[in-house]
């Protein structure tokens, strides 16, 4: 399915904090147009540290992050674990918000928000606040925002993980979908297995002390997915070859610690 | 409201004396604070016609309230001029205290250089600088204003300082990622992040303003050229005025309590959509 060119490639990358952690270590990485990889680990592999570097908001310790095509900071979107709203401003301000940074008046961004607002099924919340939204909303917005400077690359770092499983499974599939009509490509932090599988062509194992790339698994299940694929025995042969590549990581860590 | 007032559902026995109970409470808020405040000057009234007390050691309740009103002319004018110099050290001590916070937040360095001698002027007491003031400065209303200010400000500026570097450390990222400038990072998140600690330094700094500008009026009423309401209060106690000194008193704490409550509406109002301090309060 990764038959895009190659947008990203890290190129042994490493960092470590002033703290001594080293976080990452040798990590050899290419990300291709259209992919949506999953980064998959235990706690503490440095999942989102790798996301922090792509994102440019860290730097590499070591090695050489490449971006192939012109992708500015312009064209990278960034979603958070938690929704990270602004407590004081609407849905609709929140979601204008990385527009308004770049100069854009509320008027023109108008479409594109209402847009977006529909497309994540928020009609008519425009003038909530957040507290007056419900997690899974609160999520939506945060992937509007997310998605409304039509960013060539999404990173996304464990959104869904403070969600209940029925929620997760809906954005899930609002996901995909804006993925295949929009075409962005997506860099997914989880440490669902079942989530990585029913999302991502491709799957990225980490192992922790130091974090680093374990094994790569390709999801050559075809899209469009649904609830259907969730029940598949494709789905389940891939979660388990998938949670065993895993486990396998997790005792490289142990092995490496003792 | 009314609706989650009166239940069309018929409530258990616990949740019915909850209600009820929070139904009290409520009243109770406002009820009892009053039904004291009466019962205490009932008893100071007492207590001046049981022991013979005289009018210029402890006034009755009546005389008080009867000098309000036939001084009123004299101390109202002099309210206002307590007022004046009290709004205008908040106003300054606002704008003051905001905007060293800013400069704080724009460089850890200045913080660290500057932010020990706001705490040194805070904690020196007021009436200990009050002598030098009084050499330095010659205005009478810039003397009480500069007092007012040095006490207000402080709680602004520590309050705003900390409401602004209290900002989401993710919320940050998201503004660096979309390429904000200093002042967008500013206007966008740093000043609205702040609100509920600006609001609550305010409500601290209204109180001690009129502190400030009443104290400063007592220190510099040896001079006597100034007319606000400290100056009457010494001047009804060389006459041993002292219905005039408690109608003073009154209007004193009248005006403290007027100023916390309307500062307290003014938060409440700024934040009820979407801060949890006045979530809570609206219940
Ligand atoms: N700013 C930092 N300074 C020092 N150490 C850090 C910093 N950020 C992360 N680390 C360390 O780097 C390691 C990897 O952290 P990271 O947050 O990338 O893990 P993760 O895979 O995202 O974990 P989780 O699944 O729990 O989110 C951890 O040991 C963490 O303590
Ligand atoms: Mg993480």
């Amino acid at each position: 399915m990764s038959d895009g060119a190659p947008l990203l490639v890290m190129n042994n990358v490493g960092k470590t904090f002033s703290n001594g952690v080293t976080a990452l270590d040798g990590v050899n990485l290419t990300i291709r147009e259209g992919d949506f990889v999953s980064l998959l680990g235990p706690s503490g592999c440095g999942k989102s540290t790798a996301l922090r570097l792509i994102a440019g908001l860290s730097m590499p310790t070591t090695g050489r992050l490449e971006w192939r095509k012109a992708v500015g900071d312009d064209c990278v979107g960034f979603v958070f674990q938690e929704p990270t709203l602004l407590p004081w401003a609407s849905v609709f301000d929140n979601v204008w918000l990385p527009l308004r940074l770049r100069g854009v008046s509320r008027k023109e961004a108008a479409p594109v928000v209402g847009e977006l607002l529909e497309r994540v099924h928020l009609s008519g919340f425009e003038n909530a606040v957040p507290r007056e939204l419900s997690g899974g909303m609160k999520m939506r917005v945060s992937i509007a925002r997310g998605l409304v400077t039509k960013p060539r690359v999404l990173l996304m770092d464990e959104p869904f993980a403070a969600l209940d499983e029925i929620t997760r499974f809906k954005l899930n599939n609002d996901l995909l979908e804006l993925w295949q009509d929009e075409r962005f490509t997506v860099v997914f932090v989880t440490h669902s297995v079942f989530e990585s599988v029913f999302l991502s062509n491709r799957i990225v194992v980490m192992a922790a002390r130091p974090g680093r790339v374990h094994d790569e698994i390709a999801i050559d299940a075809a899209y469009p997915r649904d609830d259907s694929f969730r029940t598949s025995p494709d789905y389940a042969a891939l979660c388990r070859q998938a949670s065993d590549v895993l486990v396998e990581a997790i005792n490289s860590t142990r092995g490496a610690a003792a | 409201m009314t609706a989650v007032e009166n239940p069309v559902v018929a409530l258990d026995p616990e949740e019915a004396r909850r209600l009820r109970n929070a139904r009290l409470e409520r009243i109770g808020r406002w009820l009892l604070p009053l039904i004291i405040m009466a019962l205490a000057i009932f008893l100071w009234d007492r207590i001046c016609v049981w022991n013979g007390i005289p009018q210029y050691i402890l006034p009755r309740p009546g005389v008080v309230l009867k000098t309000l009103v036939n001084d009123a002319g004299l101390l109202f004018g002099s309210l206002l001029v307590t007022l004046k110099i009290t709004f205008l050290g908040l106003a300054l001590a606002v704008i003051g205290g905001v905007g060293l916070a800013v400069l704080f937040t724009q460089s850890k360095w200045v913080e660290m250089s500057f932010f020990p001698f706001a705490v040194v002027l805070q904690v020196t007491p007021i009436v200990a600088i009050f002598p030098l003031i009084n050499i330095y400065v010659d205005n009478q209303t810039a003397k009480l204003l500069l007092c007012a200010w040095i006490v207000a400000f402080f709680p602004i500026l520590s309050n705003t300082t900390l409401g602004l570097n209290s900002v989401d450390r993710n919320l940050l990222d998201l503004f660096r990622l979309n390429g904000a400038t200093r002042w967008q990072e500013l206007w966008h998140l740093r000043l609205p992040a702040a609100m509920p600690y600006f609001l609550g330094g305010l409500k601290i700094a209204g109180g001690l303003s009129l502190i400030g500008a009443v104290v400063a009026e007592f220190v510099a009423g040896a001079s006597g050229q100034s007319s606000g309401l400290a100056s009457r209060i010494i001047e009804a106690g060389y006459r041993l005025n002292a219905p005039r000194l408690f109608a003073a008193l009154i209007l004193i704490s009248l005006t403290g309590i007027v100023i916390f409550l309307v500062l307290s509406l003014v938060s409440h109002l700024a934040l009820r959509r979407w801060h949890e301090s006045a979530l809570k309060q609206e219940r």
